[in-house]
């Protein structure tokens, strides 16, 4: 849902960050609105997942560049735990496994840390466990998966419906989900796009970051971004993702080429 | 191996010579293999002057199915346990039978409910050396806690020998809370027979010195055993835990998990024998060791040690060392969830593996909850 005097939320302006004193990202330029969907698309290695580590603050990535502004105030200078609080939420492509931490526990010191940023009373272990019960509901999840240990022994499909379900309790205003759609078939697939399209709201933006199509066929976004060599090469509509099906990446090489990037 | 300055020191010092003259034998010393990572100037600088306080377990209340032995029908059977573990000759069990004040012989014939056992050395400044002899019947079933504090300068010495006989079942637990100033030397001598079943469940945190040694030997082999151990230093702490399970027929199985946390300037060890002579066919055992590093002062000594002759056996051993894992902080930092917060949570997560396995009057025992939330918070 495009409204162009819609909030912005975020704000990327020449963004270049370095992993290992290895440079990835090479000044990449976005904004997001209230109530719109981004899809960043690229294929392995073009900075996508680095775009997403970066913006959630993952401390092996170094900002050499650029600035981000989320809601009009610098982000970069946040530390993760703070970021999350205010309300951006990255969807991990391989969400990690924590043995001996209880799923449940995990989920309610997460919500009551976000309650608190919010101004909310903290949940109770009762409380928390009704507002949990009707959220798993989005994402058709196993009320069993609660009492597990973070994500131990989950299934790909099952990994990726938690990662929802704590979207859909910490109701972040920016959600990043990094290749949501890996590793899922198509059951799981319609179950977690369905989740993400229910948590879509006027005041919330989501960024997709996606390989392939698939994902973009149950999810449609109002902008597709085709990212390589650590910058944004092209943006449009949701018929920018459908020729990148048709034709493939290899007229982004053409294009790199054309630059002088490679 | 050259004697560190301070073990020589101990070995020659008034102390030292007060010890040698109560247990008969000089204090171990780092030259000797199985001490070389426990220097014994931890807890030998303590005078050994005898527990003073009154004698502990008088008025214990055994459940049904639980009699209290005669001391003097007790005695050979201990020794008969101690010396088929082969520990008899040990320093620490030789010190617990020439400072002992306490002697618990119990036979279990039945299913027994669970019995806990409360031993406090508080700040004594002084030697408690305690013994419990338990002789499990064919089928006999017994939960035994042993709940273990100390809150100053005090040195606890504990030897438990176990019989169990064909299709009983012992679930050992020991929890304890120590002092930076406090020791505590534990034997636990186990002999299974054929169908019995043991688990063993330990856990330490706060001691200046420990040393832990499970012996098990499954006599005819075809018994079940399970250990499941943790283990927390900081400071200048040491916690040594030496076991050995040993198999003398076939068909047996251990499963085996030490835990340690070394944190400060504290040293974590752990040597695990397991030996599975000729006879030992078909013997499955699996033995792991996980320690985690939090400090780069601390220092982690693991070691396995697999003696496999028999050919016909599975044995899988495993030692890891490592931090806490830089993504799974990062994964619940981008929850919200503070540095310091979630660093508590993945430590409990840890611990939970060894925790989660211990009975309830163990794992709700408060001292050994404070003192690991006291470390995790520091």
């Amino acid at each position: 849902m495009i409204r162009s005097d819609a909030p912005v939320l975020l704000k990327i302006r020449g963004l270049k960050a370095s992993v290992e004193d290895q440079p990835i990202l090479h000044g990449v330029d976005l904004t997001i609105r209230a109530g719109e969907i981004h899809a960043v698309m690229g294929r392995n290695g073009s900075g996508k997942s680095t775009l997403s580590k970066v913006l959630a603050g993952h401390p092996a990535y170094t900002v050499t560049d650029g600035a981000v502004l989320y809601r009009g105030e610098d982000l970069l200078g946040l530390e993760p735990e703070q970021r999350a609080r205010i309300g951006l939420f990255l969807g991990f492509q391989y969400p990690v496994e924590i043995p001996g931490v209880s799923n449940l526990e995990f989920l309610r010191v997460a919500t009551n840390a976000r309650r608190a940023e919010l101004g909310h009373d903290e949940l109770d272990t009762f409380a928390f466990e009704d507002l949990v019960r009707e959220r798993l509901a989005v994402v058709q999840m196993d009320p069993a998966f609660l009492e597990r240990s973070v994500n131990e022994g989950f299934s790909g499909g099952e990994k990726k419906r938690n990662e929802i379900l704590q979207m859909a309790l910490l109701e972040p205003l920016v959600a990043i989900l990094d290749e949501t759609d890996s590793g899922l078939d198509i059951d799981a697939l319609r179950i977690v796009a369905g989740g993400v399209n229910q948590l879509a709201s006027p005041d919330n933006a989501t960024l997709l970051i996606t390989h392939y199509q698939r994902l973009l066929d149950l999810i449609t976004p109002d902008h597709v971004h085709v990212m390589a060599a650590g910058r944004i090469l092209r943006s449009g509509g949701p018929e920018l993702a459908l020729e990148l099906e048709r034709t493939g990446y290899e007229w982004v090489d053409q294009e790199l080429a054309v630059a002088g990037v490679f | 191996m050259v004697a560190s300055p301070l073990a020589r020191s101990a070995q020659t010092s008034p102390t030292a010579a007060a010890w040698q003259s109560l247990v008969g034998a000089p204090l171990p010393s780092r030259r000797q293999e199985e001490w070389r990572f426990s220097d014994p100037a931890g807890f030998s600088q303590l005078e050994p002057r005898l527990w003073s306080g009154p004698e502990p377990w008088v008025d214990l209340v055994l459940p049904a199915g639980v009699k209290r032995l005669d001391a003097g029908a007790a005695q050979p059977q201990i020794a008969a346990v101690l010396e088929q573990t082969h520990c008899h000759e040990h320093w620490p069990v030789r010190l617990n039978a020439a400072a002992q004040v306490a002697l618990l012989p119990l036979r279990v014939s039945a299913e027994a409910s669970e019995l806990v056992l409360d031993l406090d050395a508080a700040d004594c400044g002084e030697v408690l050396a305690v013994q419990v002899l338990l002789l499990l019947e064919p089928g006999a079933q017994l939960d035994l806690t042993l709940r273990l504090r100390a809150t100053g300068r005090s040195l606890s010495s504990v030897v438990i020998a176990a019989s169990l006989q064909a299709g009983s079942r012992l679930n050992l637990a020991a929890v304890a809370a120590g002092h930076l100033d406090a020791s505590v030397l534990a034997h636990l001598a186990v002999v299974q027979d054929p169908t019995s079943s043991l688990q063993l469940t330990t856990a330490a945190a706060g001691w200046g010195f420990s040393r832990l040694e499970p012996r098990i030997v499954q006599r005819g082999g075809g018994a079940a055993t399970r250990l499941r151990a943790l283990q927390w230093v900081h400071d200048d702490q040491l916690a040594d835990t030496h076991s050995l399970v040993r198999f003398e027929g076939p068909d047996g199985s251990l499963d085996q998990v030490h835990k340690s946390v070394a944190d400060g300037n504290g040293r974590s060890v752990f040597n695990g024998a397991v030996q599975v002579p000729r006879a030992a066919q078909r013997t499955d055992a699996a033995q792991l060791s996980r320690s985690l590093l939090l400090s780069d002062r601390a220092r982690i000594d693991t070691k396995p040690e697999l003696e496999i002759v028999a050919d016909d056996v599975k044995c899988a051993h495993g030692a890891t060392v490592s931090q806490l894992q830089s993504e799974e902080l990062f994964y619940l930092r981008s929850r919200g969830i503070a540095e310091d917060q979630a660093a508590r949570l993945l430590l409990a997560g840890y611990c939970d593996e060894v925790l989660a396995e211990l009975p309830a009057a163990a794992a709700g025992w408060r001292p050994l909850l404070e003192q690991l939330h006291r470390e995790a918070s520091s």
